[in-house]
């Protein structure tokens, strides 16, 4: 008997490219409706009982806004209020360095108190979170452009916190900005030195109209890059894949170059094109042997893992880590995967990304479940499920990364925001960028 | 006391009698002075070495030898924790014996101080003197009671670990470098103080033998004077082995507490306390400048930087000498036995040798190890000279693969736009044996190129040096010839490539 080809069934329809980024990028903007407090603005860090607000997930919470409005879900009044909300705290929180207060010379402790906005965990007043929270506020500045009273003082508010912060001070009389600042210890004892994701940092430090970084930071940022030729692939090095995001999703990097890009006749932005080939260059080859890594599952960054603790596994120790700054090639891989990563990468590398995300959703179902992603997955443990283990509920950055890359990605609208902020142009313009849209 | 290890220490010596004027009369027989010896005497010159301590100085009795004897133990131990992974299986129980280890490690001592034996030396036509060396003169030193006068002298005292200000620490006690291989008992919890190089070495080999350990330092990166990327490596392998690190902390104050030392660690503002039967304080070292009449003799020195010279070796007395850890601020064996040489000719008027024209490998001797040459970025960047790094990891070494090393890489610095090689670190497990082709290199001011024509035995380690070479050369190949590969690249592995994406 012939069989009819009509008998075959079907493969289910492909949802269109458009569609699954609109599926995804919805579920992750939804993050910031979750986790808002209406009563001060701030947002949590993630959705674990009893977390803190991350003033760096605040600085996303508020580039996101403007990418709800615009795709219809979420009012513009709505948004204006909630980001009015949010800059009317920082505004007028204890600036005084103490070791409950909101913040310092104008920066921000890294952590808060979810209701009360006091520093929390002891962390550390911290430079690079503050560009941030920032960098989120000059976007909300640069899209509530209205006459009303409300996005007029958003304007006012987001100016007035801008530059109230004192760059020059956070440098501490060294050649680089310091990493942070504690009530009872002082400066942390190391700088922001070597690629990573302060670009953003410098470039608004350096734009300050009342108390700007030094000329020289940025040169003394940039004495640590190193220019590697790791696969037969260049680049300008950072291990973690999320260095080659964060900066980019304010500032539209192709074609814009510093002095070293210039010697080195490349740019950032095709610098994280060839960051994202080597992850999945590594991935293939998968020198530690974990399972579910391949060329089209990858994405090793900062992310939440299976915990701190050696186990072993076929004759071999594995030493895993709880929340780290994984990094391809020198490590450390612990076998976890962010499945978010590959997502947050469409600007620079489409192909690669729909191949990831849509590997991602077949093979893993539990990781793509409600089509938030998750923080971390290791598909090595297996005893934790099918998928291995899967971190525990949702972090604010990784949110914050997939709805403001797959925007720019879609419509290039943070890119446009920032492109209007005269001080980003400025910052960049004093750390020597030339070219692109400058 | 061993026969051997009796004729280091120079026990049942008698010293000679002084004859006439010394060409080279030389404090110190440790590396620079034994290498200055042997070879100022092989030259025919009338050489006298002193000595106050053993021969052979801290790296035959108190360093290398010892730390890589038992690092070499610890090593063969962890190795068979992991004998399923390379389809063996080792006993049930694998028991550590201390006692065995620190045994072996005597014995090799033994072994290689063999060559540095007094009686060997006299036969080679030194005359060794045993006692406090005092220069009485510019061109004289005394002996006990002995009168020695030079033409030239060569100052090679080394060096001693430097010991912290902590409230407790002296009364708790401690181990250093000094006193760490007279161990019989192996410590069940162990704090080093201080993460560099030898800290590391050691906190590794006492970690593989059963000792549970911390390591405690101020600065708040791992091995700072390291690439990143080799410190992160071996910060990972550290913490697989089961040792704690603790950056960007100060051991603030010690107490005894029973058989137990209490340390108070402070960490930015929080403080923690740990418990610990012994501690080992790996700092670093300071000159042994003291004691020696140099400012009779008119040598200017440092108490914290050592002797002062001049690119020739040359103190401020321009007829002594210096070599080693004395005057250098590279602490190596291999240095002191570099600088020696210079010193030699130098002296002996054969040659005008520089310093500065020596290129010095080092290497961290943790597993994997950690080896270095040439300059680092920062350094070159700060010379303005543009670097490009080729990078080969270890997991596609097909022999890294077979022996189940792949941890690790090597990266090899060349000058922008050129393939000249300006410094390398590599990671391995053997990165020592390797690094000395890329010093080969440098020395002769060979390029990518060229080493990339250097035919390596297959399967080799050190065959990552040529893959690293011929990435090079390939990124130098002319661009008709780079179009064309990329044209192959793109019909091979599709649309996806790398300059592709």
């Amino acid at each position: 008997m012939t069989r009819s080809i009509h008998t075959i069934p079907a493969d289910p329809p492909m949802e269109s490219d458009d569609a699954l980024l609109d599926r995804f990028q919805r579920a992750a903007f939804g993050y910031f409706l979750e986790t808002f407090n209406p009563a001060n603005g701030l947002s949590a860090d993630n959705t674990r009982p009893g977390a803190p607000s991350s003033i760096a997930v605040v600085g996303f919470a508020l580039s996101a806004y403007p990418v709800g409005v615009e795709r219809g879900w979420m009012a513009r009044d709505e948004a204006a209020a909630r980001t009015l909300t949010t800059l009317r705290f920082f505004w007028n929180a204890r600036q005084d360095g103490g070791a409950d207060a909101t913040g310092h010379n104008g920066f921000f402790y890294h952590f808060l108190d979810m209701a009360t906005g006091a520093r929390v965990w002891r962390s550390e007043l911290s430079p690079i979170d503050t560009a941030l929270l920032i960098a989120g506020m000059l976007t909300a500045a640069a899209y509530f452009m209205e006459d009303t009273p409300a996005e007029r003082e958003i304007r006012t508010l987001a100016d007035a916190i801008y530059r109230r912060v004192d760059w020059r001070w956070a440098q501490a009389g060294q050649a680089t900005v310091r990493q942070g600042w504690k009530p009872n210890s002082g400066f942390l004892h190391y700088g922001w030195e070597g690629y990573s994701e302060a670009i953003l940092l410098y470039a608004l430090g350096l734009a300050s109209p009342t108390h700007p970084l030094s000329d020289a930071s940025y040169v003394a940022w940039t004495e640590t890059y190193q220019w590697e030729n790791i696969y037969d692939q260049d680049l300008l090095y950072a291990g973690p894949l999320f260095i080659h995001l964060f900066s980019h999703a304010w500032i539209d990097f192709a074609g814009l170059r510093d002095r070293f890009m210039r010697e080195k006749r490349s740019d950032y932005f095709e610098n994280s094109r060839h960051a994202v080939w080597i992850q999945r260059e590594y991935a293939r080859r998968n020198p530690h042997g974990y399972l579910g890594y391949d060329e089209n599952s990858w994405g090793l960054t900062a992310n939440d893992g299976p915990g701190s603790k050696t186990l072993r596994i076929d004759g071999r120790k594995r030493r895993f880590f709880s929340y780290t700054a994984r990094g391809v090639p020198y490590g450390p891989d612990d076998g976890t995967l962010a499945p978010w990563a590959p997502l947050a990468t469409l600007p620079f590398a489409s192909e690669c990304a729909f191949l990831a995300l849509r590997r991602l959703c077949a093979r893993h179902p539990r990781v793509v479940e409600g089509s938030r992603l998750p923080s971390g997955f290791n598909p090595t443990l297996t005893e934790a499920g099918p998928d291995g283990w899967v971190s525990e509920g949702y972090f604010g950055l990784d949110q914050g990364i997939v709805v403001l890359m797959v925007e720019n990605h879609r419509s290039g609208l943070i890119w446009r925001l920032m492109q209007r902020c005269p001080y980003l142009g400025q910052g960049l313009r004093r750390a020597d960028f030339r070219g692109g849209w400058l | 006391m061993p026969p051997a290890l009796a004729q280091s220490f120079g026990t049942a010596w008698r010293n000679p009698t002084p004859k006439g004027v010394y060409d080279l009369s030389i404090i110190g027989a440790g590396p620079a002075g034994l290498t200055a010896a042997r070879a100022a005497a092989a030259l025919g010159a009338r050489v006298a070495l002193i000595e106050r301590d053993r021969l052979g100085g801290g790296s035959l009795n108190v360093g290398s030898v010892p730390s890589k004897a038992i690092l070499r133990t610890a090593r063969l131990y962890a190795e068979m924790g992991a004998a399923e992974h390379y389809g063996a299986r080792s006993p049930g129980d694998v028991a550590i014996d201390f006692g065995a280890v620190m045994e072996r490690m005597r014995t090799i001592r033994r072994r290689v101080s063999d060559s540095a034996s007094a009686d060997r030396l006299a036969a080679a036509g030194i005359d060794v003197f045993f006692g406090q060396a005092r220069f009485t003169g510019r061109r004289s030193i005394e002996v006990g009671d002995l009168a020695l006068r030079f033409d030239k002298a060569l100052i090679a005292t080394g060096s001693r670990s430097l010991t912290p200000e902590v409230p407790g620490l002296a009364e708790a006690g401690y181990l250093i470098n000094e006193t760490v291989f007279e161990l019989t008992e192996r410590p069940r919890r162990l704090l080093v103080m201080g993460g560099g190089p030898a800290g590391c070495e050691l906190a590794q080999a006492f970690c593989r033998l059963g000792s549970q350990v911390i390591i405690a330092q101020d600065d708040p990166t791992f091995l700072p004077k390291e690439e990143r990327d080799a410190a992160q490596i071996l910060s990972d392998a550290l913490a697989r082995d089961g040792i704690e690190v603790h950056l960007n902390t100060t051991v603030a104050a010690v107490r005894t507490e029973g058989d137990q030392k209490i340390i108070d660690l402070v960490s930015e503002d929080s403080r923690t306390q740990v418990g610990v039967d012994q501690i080992l304080v790996g700092i670093g070292r300071t000159p042994n400048v003291e004691a020696m009449g140099l400012e009779t003799a008119g040598v200017r020195y440092d108490p914290v930087g050592g002797i002062q010279v001049d690119d020739f070796l040359r103190t401020s007395n321009r007829r002594i000498y210096a070599a080693g850890d004395v005057c250098l601020g590279q602490q190596f064996a291999h240095t002191a036995e570099a600088s020696a040489r210079i010193v030699v000719l130098n002296a002996l008027g054969l040659r005008r040798e520089r310093l500065s024209a020596l290129t010095i490998p080092w290497c961290t001797y943790t597993d994997p190890e950690i080896a270095h040459v040439g300059l680092y970025v920062r350094e070159a960047w700060s010379q303005s000279i543009p670097l490009h790094t080729y990078v080969v990891l270890m997991h596609d070494v097909d022999r890294a693969v077979i022996d189940g090393e792949d941890e690790g890489f090597v990266k090899i610095h060349v000058r922008e736009g050129t393939d000249r090689v300006l410094g390398a670190t590599i990671v391995a497990r053997h990165a020592g044996e390797m690094i000395g082709e890329i010093s080969l290199a440098i020395r002769l001011g060979l390029g990518m190129q060229d080493l990339a024509q250097v035919v390596h035995p297959y399967p080799t380690q050190a065959g990552a040096v040529k893959m690293a070479a011929t990435a090079c050369t390939r990124a130098h190949l002319p661009p008709a010839l780079r179009a064309l590969r990329w044209l192959r690249s793109v019909r091979r592995t599709g649309p996806l490539s790398g300059s592709n994406l």
